[in-house]
């Protein structure tokens, strides 16, 4: 499954948009998780899932700043996200179902604060995209 | 399935009380068959599915969206018991339909994200969690007399 040429063109522009406010759409996509499949917060017993935690707040930034990288990667996501990749699949070990769960999050997140853009095209743009995310996030698995 | 507390039901069903459910159905249906095409096959019949434009546009899907919102719409005042409310249906969709229950777990989260498009702010997390266990519910279900 690779992006056509349109769906690399939605994604790069929205993107212009989206990133003026990643931060917060970080930490708000984690939290959207944790409320929403709460068995997601078995990965992070060390964590302060508060919302507002400072932890929270970091690793949603961190979230947000490698979706950013695969987007101005977007014709070689494999090679940009290739240490992620590693860390998913030998440290990590996220079960590939969960990719699905925090995707679907973003998505919402990006739906409710930008629902003129979120046209029906941007919505398979974007949940298409996401999907490559997470096939290159997994590949290493096994 | 899945327990509704109390706020979960206040939550639902208020949002429910805004949502024009016909425009909602016919957005929810027609985006399902864009963003997951695989799932047009199940719509044959329903003429021009061959663009994003053409499906958000066909007549046959705003009225079957329309319909299926509907439905959901009935599920809203049985929350306790989704499964005797969905019984009928479930066999309908195994035993006629043939519908692979997957589908209704991507529907369910199209509606979810169409109504985060409608809402925007009030869409918080906390009302996101409360219809996430909604469509599951329904999900389930809808799945429950399969054989």
């Amino acid at each position: 499954m690779s992006l056509t040429k349109t769906e690399r063109t939605i994604i790069v522009s929205m993107w212009a948009k989206i990133s003026t406010q990643a931060d917060t759409i970080g930490t708000e996509t984690l939290e959207r998780l944790f409320l929403s499949h709460p068995q997601t917060k078995t990965y992070f017993p060390h964590f302060d899932l508060h919302p507002g935690s400072a932890q929270l707040r970091a690793h949603g930034s961190k979230v947000v700043a490698a979706v950013g990288d695969a987007v101005k990667s977007i014709d070689n996501i494999g090679g940009a996200l290739s240490k992620l990749s590693e860390l998913h699949a030998y440290i990590l070990r996220v079960d590939p179902v969960n990719f699905k769960l925090l995707s679907h999050c973003l998505l919402v997140n990006l739906a409710a604060r930008f629902p003129a853009d979120f046209t029906a095209e941007a919505h398979a743009a974007w949940d298409k995209f996401l999907s490559v995310v997470s096939s290159v996030l997994t590949e290493k698995y096994r | 399935m899945g327990h509704f507390t109390e706020e979960d039901k206040a939550t639902i069903t208020s949002l429910w009380g805004k949502l024009n459910v016909e425009d909602a159905g016919g957005e929810t249906l027609g985006r399902l068959l864009v963003v997951y095409p695989w799932t047009q096959r199940f719509f044959d019949s329903f003429g021009n599915l061959s663009s994003a434009s053409a499906i958000m546009g066909n007549p046959k899907v705003k009225a079957h969206g329309k319909k299926v919102l509907t439905s959901l719409g009935d599920a809203i005042k049985n929350l306790d018991d989704l499964k005797g409310t969905f019984a009928q249906l479930s066999e309908l969709h195994c035993d006629k339909l043939h519908v692979d229950p997957e589908n209704f777990r991507l529907l369910g989260n199209v509606l979810v994200t169409v109504l985060a498009i409608h809402f925007g702010k009030e869409f918080t997390p906390e009302v996101q969690a409360s219809w996430q266990k909604m469509v599951t519910g329904v999900a389930s279900a809808l799945s429950s007399r399969y054989h």
